[in-house]
């Protein structure tokens, strides 16, 4: 591949190598899927015990493909790190989950899903995986339901829909406001039947901190005990990564305290590219933070905008209760911007208006750092039953959180880092440039672009574990001879050795300050210049300081305890190292992209409304950055055709 | 605010435990207990010891990974949380709180606040599924599924698995655990073809995992932050008297 120099970033030039191939079969994509279902080759029954996969992950991609390739007959090892497979963070999304299956009659359909899907994304997703997506997502609502999943239904018993963000049709199963929970424990329990019959093995409390590459093939992870501090390599004849997202690079994000990039990264850094790392989502509403103290954001579903109406103070620095502010001096700035989407606006234009509406004054709340979210109009229309139905738990969960009362006061949101679009870069198989290494649901960088739709997280996770990673992951296996490896192999020994000098470095530093001290400094970095509004020059500047803190912290960190023993201070300090690398090739990735679309809004890349101005002409390419050890990455581009749907410009207007 | 604290220490699981005190100034009304927990460990790592170990992940009250005794209840004095869910503003300035582990012999501790609670995932294992293979679902509208038996089904299924249930038995039951399972996929008529199997399949592993019995205390719903109801053991308890005398769970 020829190698050449192109545009300047800080100081380093960046070298790009020759394009990157998605693998995506030839022909319309409408009938792409089901004709390479058809070619590719399979493996008979008999012969599948005697191949070996690891599953990282035992949330919706990594649970529902352990357990379906379980079912399948393969001898499968799932790890996750928390106690139970049951607890990974799929757990808690509480929107729903998008399908196609057009129960409403209201004009849904496969294609409707893919378009809303890709323009949703901001024409920065390959068409070919999207609609794929679409097309499996009504075959996931009937495996759910068959598990026992119970959907919200209707007195005649069908099952019940709401609308999301970005659509215009009402596409979404719920089950009350703990969706994610009860199709995380539908694939929990059919991973548990697995369990059982003894196809697969599960790990808790295990965690992944190195992928083995044998002759250029991934073959086996490293893993920590985290009971017990033991450092072991696993072989396998492939490795599926289904690890999720990387928010809490953030520190402050809606994600679970233990969700980490390090699998991820740590494959990265084995050859597997990284795609679009500075493609991450920033969602609207969530509860404002409250001070130092503060360990995590919460999520207030994006189903309360169905009923509810934002608002701020038409006066900026107004300090009145809200019940205090007359109608006409309430600014309701999403129906008033995008009347035809109103309040459900896709969440990175909502996002943003709510920052503009912070930023010049009108802010709410002890800290004037929010919006209001009010339900006063639902309640009056449809009474205080209704919405207690509907939201029930999330009032409470605002209750608790903050003491106050939704259906006396609006509640006060916040955006936050919530859901990360950029991943391992993967082809239409789902396996990145390694082969044999696949990955799954949100570590993936595939389908949502450059801006995720609400309700289709859970759908492409699910989607990826039960249906198309099932299908490809064989087709690997069959026309691949893998050769037999041991733990007596040079790449095996190198791989669990550079896991206990991270380890060791760790425990020897013997600093001062506390892990989660340099984490919260390295997130605000990230927030502040690579959040919701990025320059290039504050991207250069957090390219300066992130290095820099990252140096203090090897210098000074504290890690109590050993390395032998559960060690929750050495399993943190652990991820915020890769989450120091990760932080710097998000910036060099936003600097990179001299465009706005999506999430990643580049201020001076705007249209004279403030809305994101896309660059197709340069930037219709997927990202995807190989690691070379130093500052200067090497960017591979994977050129976007839309042949299906026009590129467009994305409006809600 | 500022709290007198006590709490279990215990190196690993062969080790004897005890409880140590702690004066802990400046805690934040609205931070959460864990928040409380963590300023506390910031302090101590300051002091250079180790930091409180105990259990948590969402912080947002689902995934059931956290779970502490607080003054000698389980997630707490507040009804219906989660021990992350627990907000300061329900203590007073000056308070003392002891805060200890889950404890029942079906849960060993592994180190200070955290449990092994893997008998959860066994029990469930046993039965706690529906047998249905990827691919093999019909249509998702082709059983309708009325509203109610939908709601009660959820109304079950909400178990979060913390194990607060057990930790608050005198027996160390896990019957309000096992019962919520069993209603869930037994109130829908996906579960029906293996309900009574299941009943049997998943109690028997109940009792092999050294939880007590249920005489009937109620202390399980009490503590229960997803209010999971004392109904579903009665139903669990009609399901198995109905299977036995069928002769189910020998498959
Ligand atoms: C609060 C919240 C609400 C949401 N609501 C919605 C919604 O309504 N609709 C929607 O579509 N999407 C929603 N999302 C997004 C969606 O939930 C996630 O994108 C999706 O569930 C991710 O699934 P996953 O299987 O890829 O990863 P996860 O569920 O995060 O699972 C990751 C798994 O990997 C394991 N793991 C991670 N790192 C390691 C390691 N190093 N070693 C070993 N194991 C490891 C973990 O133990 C876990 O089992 C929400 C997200 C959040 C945070
Ligand atoms: S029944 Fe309640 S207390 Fe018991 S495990 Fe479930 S949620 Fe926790
Ligand atoms: S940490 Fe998840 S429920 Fe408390």
């Amino acid at each position: 591949m020829s190698v050449t120099t192109t545009q300047t970033m800080t100081e380093a030039p960046t070298f790009v190598e020759a394009t990157l191939d998605g693998r995506v079969p030839s022909g319309p994509v409408q009938t792409m899927w089901e004709r390479t279902k058809f070619e590719m080759k399979l493996i008979n029954p008999s012969n599948r015990r005697k191949f070996k996969i690891i599953i990282v992950g035992s949330g919706l991609a990594g649970g529902a493909a352990a357990a379906t390739l379980g079912e399948q007959g393969y001898n499968v090892e799932c790890y996750a790190y928390q106690d139970s497979p049951r607890r990974a963070h799929s757990v808690a999304a509480q929107g729903g989950i998008n399908a196609a299956k057009n129960y409403r009659n209201d004009g849904d359909s496969v294609y409707r899903l893919f378009y809303d899907t890709v323009k949703g994304g901001d024409f920065r997703a390959r068409e070919a995986n999207v609609y794929r997506l679409a097309e499996v997502s009504n075959a996931i609502i009937d495996q759910c339901v068959a598990q026992g999943v119970p959907f919200a239904r209707e007195y005649g018993g069908m099952l019940d829909n709401r609308s999301f963000g970005g659509a215009q049709v009402a596409r979404t199963f719920y089950a009350r406001g703990q969706t994610g929970q009860q199709l995380l424990l539908g694939a929990y329990q059919a991973l548990a039947r697995q369990i059982a019959a003894g196809t697969v093995k599960m790990f808790t409390r295990t965690e992944m901190l190195d992928l083995i590459v044998i002759n250029g093939r991934a073959r086996g992870i490293v893993v920590r005990d985290m009971r017990t501090g033991e450092i072991t390599p696993r072989l396998a004849d492939v490795v599926v990564l289904g690890t999720g997202g990387y928010s809490n690079v953030f520190y402050l994000s809606t994600n679970a305290k233990g969700c980490n990039g390090t699998a991820i990264w740590r494959a990265h850094k084995r050859g597997a590219y990284f795609a679009n790392p500075c493609f991450t989502q920033i969602h609207p509403t969530c509860i404002p933070p409250v001070g130092e103290h503060q360990s995590k954001l919460t999520l207030m579903s994006e189903s309360l905008r169905n009923d509810g109406r934002i608002w701020v103070p038409k006066q900026p620095g107004d300090t009145r209760p809200a019940d205090q502010i007359p109608e006409n001096e309430r600014y309701y700035y999403l129906e008033e911007m995008y009347p035809s989407y109103g309040n459900l606006a896709p969440r990175d234009i909502s996002s943003r208006a709510a920052k503009r509406q912070v930023d010049s004054g009108r802010g709410v709340g002890p800290l004037r750092n929010g919006v209001y979210l009010d339900f006063a109009d639902a309640i009056k229309r449809l009474g205080e039953k209704v919405i207690r139905d509907r939201y029930g738990n999330l009032f409470d969960m605002y209750e608790n959180i903050t003491g106050e009362n939704a259906y006396k006061t609006p509640m006060r949101i916040y955006p936050a880092p919530h859901y990360t679009m950029g991943g391992l870069w993967v082809d239409y198989y789902l396996m990145s440039n390694i082969p044999g290494l696949f990955v799954i649901g949100e570590a993936n960088f595939s389908d949502h672009g450059a801006n995720r739709l609400g309700a289709s997280a859970l759908m492409q996770g699910l989607a990826d574990g039960y249906f198309v990673l099932p299908a490809t992951l064989p087709n690997y296996l069959a026309s691949t001879r893998l050769e037999k490896v041991d733990e007596n192999a040079d790449a095996v020994k190198e791989a669990v050795a550079n896991v206990q000098n991270i380890t060791q470095r760790l425990m020897n530093t013997k600093g001062t300050k506390s892990v989660d001290h340099y984490h919260r400094e390295l997130g605000k970095i990230i927030w502040e210049y690579s959040g919701m509004g990025r320059t290039a020059e504050g991207l250069q500047k957090a390219l300066q300081l992130i290095p820099e803190l990252e140096a203090e912290f090897w210098e000074n960190v504290r890690v109590t305890g050993t390395a032998n023993e559960l060690n929750q201070e050495l399993e943190k300090a652990g991820r915020l190292v890769d989450y120091f690398e990760l932080g710097r090739l998000m910036c060099i990735d936003g600097l990179n992209r001299n465009e706005s679309c999506g999430g990643h809004f580049r201020e001076e890349y705007q249209t004279e409304e403030g809305e994101a101005q896309r660059n197709d002409a340069e930037y219709a390419y997927v990202a995807a950055w190989e690691y070379t050890g130093d500052d200067r990455p090497l960017l591979h581009k994977e050129p976007l055709k839309f042949e299906t749907i026009k590129l467009a410009t994305r409006s809600y207007k | 605010m500022r709290l007198k604290l006590r709490i279990w220490r215990q190196k690993n699981a062969q080790s004897e435990g005890k409880f140590v005190d702690y004066k802990l100034d400046g805690v934040s009304e609205d931070s959460s207990f864990l928040e409380m927990l963590d300023l506390l460990n910031e302090q101590l790592i300051d002091r250079n010891e180790e930091p409180v170990h105990f259990d948590h992940d969402c912080r947002e009250g689902i995934c059931g990974m956290c779970g502490l005794v607080i003054n000698g209840i389980a997630h707490g004095p507040k009804a219906a949380v989660t021990t992350c869910q627990l907000h300061m503003r329900v203590f007073k300035d000056g308070d003392s709180i002891t805060v200890e582990p889950w404890r029942a012999k079906a849960f060993p501790v592994i180190k200070d606040l955290i449990v092994d609670r893997s008998a959860f995932d066994r029990i469930v294992q046993a039965g706690g599924y529906i047998s249905v293979n990827t691919g093999q679902a019909p249509d998702a509208n082709v059983i309708p599924v009325p509203k109610e038996q939908a709601d009660r089904a959820m109304d079950a299924a909400a178990c979060i698995g913390c194990g607060a249930c057990v930790a608050a038995c005198p027996n160390g039951s896990a019957m309000l655990f096992t019962s919520a399972k069993l209603a869930h996929l037994n109130s829908l008529p996906q579960g029906q073809a293996e309900r009574f199997d299941r009943a049997v399949l998943m109690v028997n592993q109940m009792d092999a995992e050294g939880f007590g019995g249920c005489t009937n205390i109620g202390e399980c719903e009490a503590v229960c932050p997803k209010e999971i109801s004392l109904d579903f053991i009665a139903m669990m308890n009609r399901d198995l008297l109905r299977a036995n005398l069928m002769g189910k769970g020998k498959r």
